[in-house]
């Protein structure tokens, strides 16, 4: 069940190029927190909103930017920074945020864990 | 093989290199070095005496590492005068005790002379050569200005020379109305010519130093009491409380003599070209030499000399032919440098000279007969010049030698056909070369770095500008692209993006990157633009797409911490709070179980508070009247403030209402890092304004200006900017400061590297005599930014559409994040881990 699409709020609700964190429910029916992107070129993400560096729920207040052709978000603690379609820090491929499947329906952004 | 024993006789600046210079080369392995000095203090800067008023404590004069004398196999023996040398024992004579030596080197320097002028020895007549010299000179004229009932102290300085006039502007720092007598008909005589002498006295007299040339000294009167009252001359009798003898130095040649080691007749132990005297072992350096012909009263000479018998003592060959003598002073304020056949000695020499009485210039070049070649020169009033003209000596000037001399004369050559062997820093005697090598072979990239491994500029630092002109030309020769650019996507520098964007008037980030740089950014240069658009005042900082430029402490104003929580701190201009404000920010902490700690800045820093809490407690915190602190902005942070004249018996100055009116002039101000300011009531400096951006300090006629300092990881002293400046003065120079700072420093760059890239010369002249032109600029930018202010937290909370980004959840906007989880520890909460996997527990309490 947990693995189905679940709404979480409109398209219009997200500011370009800026994060939205999301409650939602994980794929074992657990309480999981989601970062969502939309970035100015129309691209949509969805990652995990707690960094894996620090424990903290804060991915989703990162800076979003560009590292070559790689788009990024950049941890707001202590700046490491994660490709965005495969939630990999650039430093370290081990460590990654986890990703979600996003999709707009109707004007809503829906989440679905993988 | 065991140890051999070096005796240095005398712990001065030469000395002090002579060690340095050893223990660089490992020569400890095979000597013990016994250094004998007869002063209380280790070596210390001499030639920074004057700056002795200013520092108040005189240990921040001590020269290098003092690390150095902890070294194994060094010792320093203070206060321990050498009072025999027997060559043929190979031993010396200290406090009574003889000490066995392999080698000596006589660094024993020179001391003052005292004309012979009846009376000289009375109370009250001092010498300028030491550090106790300097604090009895400044405790006598303390003294007297105490007891002559509101009339400022009065002084006379003998000698118009280098020495003299350093003595003057020491009198006239300590509020004695000061006169100069000098016997020749002009300053300065050994360095400038009579065309200089004179641009000298005007300057000098502009600054109330009265002068008298051509004029000797005959009898010093006294009073009843045994002190100096008059300086009688051949010219008027000059009513006086202290008499400074500022005419010469004589080589102190006394152990030598009484030695049997051959002296010159004038003065000087005679030495061969390594420094060796007429007895076996037994070398000397510094002042006490006569060496290549001559005495050398100059620091650059004597450092060469430590360095030549350093060399022979480990085995080498290398040989002392002579220094330049070379120097570029600040004297009073003014700008003193002669170089070179200074006075056109050379046969058939040509001088080009420029002199403009109004602006106090007076420059003259000494070129070959055919005009082609720089022989030498003179540069008062403006000595900026001298830097790029002093390792040119002996070689063709390349263009018309009045480009150098016209006050808008052409941009000066570059550094880039300088040859290797001129020398860039004669106080180290380095050469362009070894500059050049200290890159390609040592391989450094940095300034710091090569200064370290050269040693160019790290002793009057006169010649920086330069060496940095030579190491970004050779990094760019060997194929090393100087990246000074922002990031990947901006190859612009933040001080040229900062030109770009206030010329261009642009103000969206996609059109600055569109047009000036690639990609869509970073955690860089996203706040740089944002950062630079706020210093301009184009807007509110959560204004349209800019909102995405923000780091998250900009973007929701406020501190992240480790949780990913935030702290919260109002203002508290110059740390001054009623009883009410206390409580009112009491309150909200209770009220939203905040954490609370003082700040090093003199306000209060509440924790815990969550993203979608922070609205809530600005509403209630901007009621109370408070603003927003800025603590998370690279940005004007805090005026710190001791109590000054309010309330404390010592303070000269209003210190509080000073650093209040600063920090609201300031407050919201964005720059390339954060600023802090401080405020002290008087000279005790219980702000600690000295490791603050900009510091202030009262003085008994105004303020004096401190800039450059801080604390953090490389803590570092403010240095002296202007002093004696009236509240009006202090506030444009400061304003002038800050916003040529905003516009030219480097992204995290802090002031203090700022002003060392730039020079606080080049800073001063920027800024107190609008070199550039922009002064007026400067102050209309600060104005706007003064008129502009308004709090942004009391701005956001007037419009709904930006209390979006406050909350926690784009589906749950008021939802606590489920997984913060608190303890309770010393009466407070605190976040519940990560725990300190380990560490140290200190058992508090009983025992």
């Amino acid at each position: 069940m947990s693995t189905t699409w679940q709404p979480v709020c409109p398209l219009d609700a997200l500011v370009p190029d800026r994060g939205a964190a999301a409650l939602v429910t994980g794929p074992g029916g657990e309480p999981a927190q989601v970062a969502l992107f939309r970035l100015s070129s129309g691209d949509l993400h969805a990652v995990g909103h707690r960094d894996p560096f620090s424990g903290a729920n804060v991915i989703a207040r990162g800076l979003v930017g560009s590292a070559g052709e790689v788009p990024v978000v950049i941890s707001p603690l202590h700046k490491q920074a994660f490709d965005l379609r495969s939630g990999a820090a650039l430093d370290d491929p081990e460590v990654s945020l986890g990703t979600w499947d996003v999709r707009v329906v109707d004007g809503q952004v829906e989440v679905r864990a993988r | 093989m065991s140890k051999r024993t070096l005796a240095v006789v005398g712990a001065g600046m030469v000395a002090h290199r002579l060690v340095e210079a050893l223990v660089e080369r490992g020569a400890t392995t095979e000597w013990d070095i016994e250094v004998f000095g007869e002063e209380s203090r280790p070596p210390y800067d001499r030639v920074a005496l004057t700056s002795f008023f200013t520092l108040r404590d005189p240990d921040e004069l001590l020269l290098g590492d003092r690390g150095l004398w902890r070294t194994t196999g060094v010792r320093l023996h203070r206060s321990s005068p050498v009072d025999a040398i027997d060559p043929a024992a190979g031993t010396l004579t200290t406090h009574g005790r003889r000490v066995r030596y392999d080698a000596a080197v006589l660094a024993t320097g020179s001391s003052a002379t005292v004309p012979p002028v009846r009376g000289a020895d009375a109370e009250g007549c001092f010498v300028y050569r030491t550090v106790d010299d300097v604090a009895e000179l400044r405790a006598w004229v303390n003294e007297r200005s105490g007891r002559a009932g509101g009339r400022p102290a009065r002084g006379v300085v003998v000698g118009g020379g280098l020495l003299g006039l350093e003595a003057a502007g020491a009198l006239t720092q300590l509020g004695a109305e000061t006169t100069v007598v000098e016997l020749s008909d002009r300053l300065m005589p050994l360095q400038v010519d009579a065309g200089g002498g004179e641009a000298l006295r005007r300057l000098v007299e502009e600054l109330e130093v009265r002068v008298l040339t051509g004029t000797a000294s005959t009898e010093v009167v006294t009073g009843r009491n045994g002190r100096v009252k008059a300086l009688r001359t051949d010219g008027p009798t000059l009513d006086t409380d202290v008499v400074v003898f500022a005419t010469g130095v004589r080589p102190r040649d006394e152990l030598a003599r009484a030695a049997g080691l051959e002296v010159h007749e004038r003065g000087g132990v005679l030495a061969d070209e390594a420094c060796r005297t007429s007895a076996e072992g037994v070398y000397v350096i510094g002042e006490a030499a006569h060496v290549a012909g001559r005495t050398w009263g100059l620091v650059g000479p004597g450092y060469a000399m430590a360095e030549v018998v350093a060399d022979r003592l480990l085995g080498g060959d290398a040989r002392f032919e002579g220094a330049d003598p070379s120097t570029k002073l600040k004297l009073l304020g003014v700008d003193v440098a002669s170089f070179g056949d200074a006075f056109g000695r050379t046969d058939g020499s040509l001088e080009v000279v420029y002199s403009d009485p109004v602006a106090g210039l007076y420059k003259k070049l000494v070129m070959s007969d055919d005009a082609s070649e720089l022989l030498g020169g003179v540069l008062i009033g403006d000595a900026s010049a001298y830097t790029s003209l002093r390792p040119m000596v002996g070689r063709p000037l390349g263009v018309d030698p009045t480009a150098w001399l016209l006050p808008d004369g052409v941009e000066p050559p570059g550094s880039g056909d300088l040859p290797d062997d001129a020398v860039v820093c004669s106080c180290n005697n380095v050469a362009a070369g070894q500059i050049r090598s200290a890159v390609c072979d040592a391989g450094c990239t940095d300034l710091a770095g090569v200064k370290a491994c050269s040693r160019a500029g790290t002793s009057c630092g006169s010649c920086v500008p330069l060496v940095k002109r030579l190491m970004d030309a050779e990094l760019e020769a060997a194929g090393v692209t100087i990246d000074r650019g922002l990031c990947e996507h901006f190859s612009v520098t933040r001080a040229e993006l900062y030109e770009i964007v206030r010329i261009t008037g642009l103000t969206r980030f996609s059109e600055i990157i569109g047009r000036h740089g690639t990609g869509h950014g970073c955690d860089i240069c996203r706040p740089v633009v944002a950062s630079i658009l706020a210093s301009l005042g184009r807007g509110h900082v959560l204004d349209d797409e800019n909102a995405a430029l923000q780091d998250t402490n900009d973007h929701v104003m406020a501190n992240l911490q480790k949780d990913g929580t935030y702290s919260v701190v109002p203002r508290i201009p110059g740390g001054e709070i009623t009883p009410d404000g206390l409580i009112a920010i009491g309150e909200v902490a209770r009220a939203f179980g905040l954490y609370t700690k003082i700040t090093g800045g003199q306000r209060i820093d509440l924790f815990g508070a969550r993203i979608e809490q922070l609205p809530q407690i600005w509403e209630r915190l901007v009621d109370a009247g408070f603003e927003s602190g800025h603590a998370y902005g690279k940005a004007l942070r805090t005026v710190k403030s001791c109590v000054g004249s309010t309330w404390c018996r010592y303070g000269v100055q209003d210190s509080v209402g000073l650093a209040i009116a600063l920090e609201l002039r300031y407050r919201g101000l964005r720059s390339p890092h954060k600023i802090k300011l401080g405020v002290s009531g008087c000279a005790r400096e219980c702000a600690e304004a000295r490791s603050k951006d900009i510091g202030v300090i009262a003085s008994e006629k105004g303020w004096n200006l401190y800039v450059g300092g801080n604390g953090g990881f490389t803590p570092r002293h403010a240095q002296l900017f202007a002093e004696d400046l009236t509240t009006e003065e202090l506030v444009r120079t400061i304003d002038r400061i800050l916003q040529y700072y905003v516009r030219t420093a480097d992204r995290l760059q802090r002031t203090a590297p700022w002003l060392e890239e730039v020079g606080i010369e080049h800073v001063r002249e920027v800024v107190l005599e609008d070199s550039l032109g922009i002064g007026a600029e400067l102050d209309a930018m600060m104005a706007r930014h003064v008129e502009g202010y308004e709090d942004e937290w009391a701005a956001t909370l007037r419009d709904p559409a930006k209390l979006a980004v406050f909350a926690s959840y784009v589906n749950a906007p008021g939802t606590a994040d489920p997984d913060l989880a608190y303890l309770e520890e010393r009466g407070q909460r605190r976040p519940a881990g990560p725990v300190l996997v380990a560490g140290p527990s200190i058992p508090v309490g009983k025992p």
